[in-house]
């Protein structure tokens, strides 16, 4: 018996339409997620047009560099992701491995590179609270930019994190070979995670780093 | 699909992204404005786009996936297009 026989679970009756349900599935699961960060996406848009100038003046501050490497960084892991998911459905474990860690080394990288700017930001006393410090316009509007800032920022790298984590496990169980050319969907269905979570960071970056102005 | 074009395709959506991710950058310097953030949208919602149709590849699944991928997407767009438009219809708003 073949190590990467496909498997077929009892409650479906063919292999397509077992795909075709995983997939389905973690749709209905990112459909969640695009109405949770698309709330937060519009709550941002509606204020940004409402206090353009200091929304402008508070995006200027943000490292465009920084932001501009990690979405790079996530767009490359982005493809290591879907080599991946092909190089598992050819049968090539060995790839399938190197590319699964690459795109959880990426994602670490990112996180890193994140954390980095987390800290300038508090340096330069950018983080909203009592020691918020602005003298060149109305503070509460810039602080709110901030406050969604780090919310819509800290959540997206929360879900890199669980991604990291997923990408790490899926990565062992193909090592072990419980995922293979025969059983495809868990990574998948991991890969359309990953995926999703590069897409918010697309309009994040728009909405957060480019907005603000040349200086 | 056989997994060379899978590869090839993946890795011009990946170049189409980089390249649209230098335009947005310089697309600041060119000053338009109102109209900048609604360019910079555009251009994350073509960089979207690319995500998922290739990426995630929305653009080689059956139609059942098609409208599993669009409710999502569906439903923000009603409740964007309706709180924009209470927001634009206040007098103090303008």
């Amino acid at each position: 018996m073949s190590k990467n026989r496909a498997i077929l679970y009892e409650h479906f009756s063919d292999i397509e339409q077992q795909r075709e349900t995983s997939t389905a599935g973690i749709w209905v699961f990112i459909g969640s997620e695009i109405m949770f960060f698309g709330a937060l996406i519009l709550a941002f848009s509606v204020y940004r047009f409402s206090y353009a100038r200091e929304f402008a003046e508070g995006a200027a501050e943000l490292n465009l560099l920084l932001g501009g490497i990690n979405t790079a960084i996530l767009f490359t892991s982005g493809l290591t992701m879907s080599l991946a998911a092909t190089a598992n459905r050819m049968g090539w474990k060995g790839s399938t491995l190197i590319l699964l860690l690459t795109t959880a080394l990426l994602g670490v990288v990112f996180l890193g590179i994140k954390v980095f700017e987390y800290h300038e930001d508090w340096t330069k006393r950018l983080f909203p609270g009592p020691g918020f410090n602005w003298t060149d316009s109305d503070s509460p509007q810039v602080q709110l930019f901030f406050v969604l800032y780090f919310i819509m920022t800290g959540i997206h790298a929360l879900h890199l994190i669980v991604g990291v984590g997923v990408v790490v496990v899926i990565a062992w169980l193909a090592l072990r070979d419980r995922i293979h050319a025969g059983h495809f969907m868990p990574l998948d269905v991991a890969g359309l995670y990953w995926h999703f979570v590069d897409l918010v960071w697309v309009f994040l970056f728009a909405l957060l780093y480019l907005m603000g102005g040349t200086r | 699909m056989n997994g060379n074009r899978e590869a090839i395709e993946a890795l011009g959506t990946y170049l189409a992204l980089l390249a649209l991710l230098l335009a947005s950058i310089g697309f600041r310097w060119l000053h338009l404005g109102g109209w900048e953030p609604v360019g910079l949208l555009l251009i994350a919602a073509v960089q979207g786009a690319l995500v998922i149709l290739f990426f995630m590849r929305v653009s080689a699944s059956s139609q059942l996936i098609w409208l599993f991928a669009g409710g999502g997407f569906l439903w923000i767009g009603i409740m964007i297009v309706m709180i924009i438009s209470d927001y634009v219809s206040r007098p103090w708003w303008r």
